[in-house]
């Protein structure tokens, strides 16, 4: 039972992460702070990425030394990687993107950056 | 703004290791957990030591941005032209046709456990290689556009 | 035999040749303009001819597979992998070639037009580069046959995208639609992403043809169905999640907006892809149907009253792109809507779709055509706002042929290529609900309406003090629009010939799902 509770672990871990993250995202006025709520929830689905990965019993899947029985598939990992790097890059153009605005228009507040309205 | 004689000391002293530690990391990709982008993050992390303790102008004197930005665009082509490679030895893009019989890195592995041997993976070490110069570049060229751009600010 | 090597490596080169042209542009545009334009001139027909020869080859013999870093580039299924597709697979079909021409013919257009329309900005490198990383980015997500990757290629041309959007600051406007842009995607991408997961966590593959013959239709996967359609539904600007597009069209360059518009056609093209080959016959039709449907007459209706009242040209022209996405939409949902019903298919079902389809690369080419036009106004005149412009007709003759062109076809009128399109959704929706087809024939008289005050607006008129030095815009701008609009004119001539080689095969290959799967896993 305690195992089984254990397994589902990261999932519900994965459900308050996303959960935090869209709470920040909607309630902050901030910029920077809804960025990071966004950086929260990638960081979810990384996770999620991950756990969907596991499998009990399995060893990892590296060729020349392989004991018997299953073997983890690795491509949840390499994914989980491959989405680590772009939100690198997404973070990162976004956070210049906040800069500007900032330079711009004094504030990082989100309800007094409307200049595009209709 | 300057930090302490001590911490600008520490952080000229790390530099060097971090820059190793990276090249450790990028070159040893194929081996231990790691890889290019993982060491060329590390690298970059040399210079984000540098801009923490030095005054911005102190460090664009070492580091260049115009270098950077051809170390980004050199690491991108060093990784397709690697995937092209497959191309003119018959096979499809991104195909590892230097394992197990091209010139380099075609060792292939011992089997049981061992100490592991940089001479294998074929494209891989030459893939991982391409991808660390190419986030070294593009991680160090975002500090330094992100904080001049700060610095503009403190002038007004 | 540099041909059958070419030939053979065509998926390849596709995704490569832009990216190439992307990644040499910091060095290349050390050395000068001159030689920077020509390389940028070198790269967009390069691209263009590998993504019309593919089309051309995926035409004649049928999909074209293309594995990534196998044995051979043909061959998905390795000997030792237990029957899955462990590598990339990129599987071009008759509907990816069709996105893939319009890809082709508009980022040609739109890279020559640049060239002179944003010869006054700085940093064009970076411009540049994104252009086609971007260009990459959209023929990556139309002809990979693998979820994870639709998702990187995604994600790719939203962040050029974004990019793009924010590259003239504006005074920090351009950058807060860029924001707005960013967000909505990456926060649309972690939904794909989320599905993904889902996906793999059940079926342990990421081919699409492989989840598709595997998919169970559980609980988890009609979340998945969810997380899925959602995000892409909003990429392509669907009422009512259509709020980012009039923001990111009017601020963009207008060469960007042109291929914003191509890059939000890949994202439906992938929203078709989900809902036909990837859940197929697991789906109620009817109800998947009817939700394209209704998605499709609410853009149409938002769109084009949100954009009469519009004092913006190109703020005007982007809620216009909208309610075109609904014909689309129509089209192709009508299509779904009766795939279980063989009979009601071949008699209008098929035509639905072929309307739906036909009208994507129609709206691509006289959609991009008036956002060009729209950029060359802004070019001479400085301002986009309609009460102000005026008069413009006498000294940008050229323009205002090109404009009235995109107009006539946006509004559905002979012989411009929007009437071959709009015919055929017409009467295929007509013998399906009568009332949905009125629908979109109002919303085309409205086009039309409002066209015509922007037409009057801007070019009729008598000449005015403040555009006294208004002239005809550079002779390369002239030619990406003359590209665009020779296709909008030839379209509409002779729609045939389009229809029986280009749409029809791709109505075929959307709704053969097994063919899809078969062209993966049929080699066993």
């Amino acid at each position: 039972m305690t195992s089984r509770l254990l397994l589902a672990l990261p999932y519900f871990t994965v459900v308050v992460l996303i959960v935090l993250g869209l709470a920040v995202m909607l309630s902050k006025r901030n910029v920077v702070k809804i960025l990071m709520g966004l950086s929260l929830m990638e960081s979810a689905v990384n996770l999620f990425l991950v756990a969907t990965g596991y499998r009990h019993d399995s060893v990892a899947p590296i060729f020349t030394n392989v004991p018997a029985g299953p073997m983890a598939l690795p491509t949840v990992q390499a994914l989980t990687l491959t989405s680590i790097v772009i939100g690198v890059a997404t973070s990162a153009m976004m956070l210049s993107f906040a800069m500007v605005i900032y330079k711009k228009y004094g504030t990082t507040d989100i309800q007094k950056i409307k200049k595009l309205k209709g | 703004m300057k930090m302490t004689k001590i911490v600008r000391t520490t952080a000229d002293l790390f530099f060097p290791f971090c820059l190793v530690f990276g090249l450790y990391v990028v070159v040893h990709g194929h081996l231990t957990p790691g890889g290019g982008f993982q060491g060329g993050a590390v690298m970059a992390t040399g210079t984000a030591l540098l801009l923490v303790a030095r005054a911005y102008d102190d460090v664009t004197g070492r580091i260049r941005k115009g270098a950077m930005k051809v170390c980004e665009a050199a690491g991108l082509l060093i990784f397709l032209c690697a995937g092209f490679s497959g191309l003119f030895a018959g096979r499809p893009f991104m195909a590892n046709w230097l394992a197990p019989d091209g010139a380099l890195f075609r060792t292939s592995i011992a089997h049981g456990p061992n100490a592991g041997d940089l001479n294998t993976a074929g494209l891989l070490p030459l893939l991982n290689v391409g991808v660390g110069i190419e986030v070294l570049g593009g991680l160090t060229v975002i500090l330094l556009y992100m904080l001049s751009g700060i610095k503009e600010e403190k002038k007004k | 035999m540099m041909d059958t090597f070419v030939m053979r490596h065509l998926p390849a080169l596709l995704i490569a040749v832009p990216l190439f042209a992307a990644f040499l542009m910091p060095i290349v545009g050390g050395a000068g303009r001159v030689v920077r334009n020509a390389w940028v001139v070198l790269g967009a027909l390069a691209t263009s001819a590998v993504g019309l020869a593919l089309a051309w080859k995926v035409l004649a013999t049928g999909t074209v597979l293309y594995v990534f870093g196998a044995a051979a580039p043909h061959v998905p299924l390795p000997m030792d992998s237990g029957g899955i597709p462990i590598r990339i697979v990129f599987q071009i079909d008759a509907l990816s070639a069709l996105m893939v021409v319009i890809a082709s013919l508009s980022s040609l257009g739109i890279t020559i037009y640049s060239l002179a329309a944003e010869s006054r900005q700085s940093g064009l490198e970076t411009f540049y580069a994104m252009l086609f990383l971007l260009i990459a980015g959209v023929l990556g997500m139309v002809s990979t046959g693998d979820l994870f990757n639709f998702f990187v290629f995604l994600e790719i041309s939203s962040l050029a995208g974004a990019a793009l959007v924010a590259y003239r600051v504006d005074n920090g406007v351009a950058v807060e639609a860029g924001l707005k842009y960013a967000l909505l995607s990456t926060l649309g991408a972690l939904a794909v992403l989320t599905a993904i997961g889902i996906l793999i966590g059940q079926y342990n593959a990421l081919n699409l043809a492989t989840l598709a013959s595997r998919l169970q239709f559980t609980t988890l996967d009609k979340l998945a169905l969810v997380l899925l359609a959602v995000p892409l539904a909003m990429k392509c600007g669907a009422v009512p999640m259509h709020f980012w597009t009039p923001d990111s069209y009017t601020t963009a360059p207008s060469s960007v907006t042109a291929f914003l518009v191509v890059s939000s056609q890949a994202s439906l093209y992938g929203l078709f892809r989900i809902l036909f080959t990837l859940y197929g016959p697991l789906l109620s039709w009817a109800t998947f149907g009817w939700f394209l449907i209704v998605l499709g007459v609410l853009s149409m209706f938002v769109g084009v009253t949100m954009a009469i009242p519009q004092k913006d040209v190109k703020r005007l022209m982007a809620y216009h792109a909208v309610s075109q996405t609904g014909y689309m939409l129509l089209g192709v949902g009508v299509g779904l809507a009766v795939l279980g019903n063989p009979d009601a298919l071949a008699k209008y079902g098929r035509t639905a779709m072929a309307g739906g389809l036909f009208h994507i690369i129609n709206h691509a080419m006289y959609k991009g055509l008036l956002f060009l036009t729209a950029g060359a106004v802004f070019y001479r005149a400085g301002t986009r706002n309609l009460n102000k412009l005026g008069g413009l007709g006498h000294d940008m003759p050229w323009t205002m042929v090109c404009f009235m062109i995109g107009a006539l076809a946006i509004a559905g009128v002979p012989p411009f290529n929007g009437f071959a399109s709009k015919l055929l959704i017409y009467e295929s929706v007509f013998r399906f609900s009568p009332f949905l087809s009125i629908i979109a024939m109002i919303v085309s008289i409205l086009t039309l309406a409002s066209f015509v005050k922007v037409f009057h607006s801007m070019f009729l008129g008598p000449r005015r003090a403040e555009f006294a030095a208004v002239r005809e815009v550079p002779a390369p701008m002239l030619a990406g629009m003359a590209l665009l609009a020779v296709f909008v004119v030839a379209a509409g001539l002779a729609p045939q010939p389009f229809v029986d080689r280009l749409i029809q095969p791709a109505v075929e290959a959307l709704v053969d799902r097994a063919g899809y799967i078969a062209a993966i896993l049929g080699g066993i």
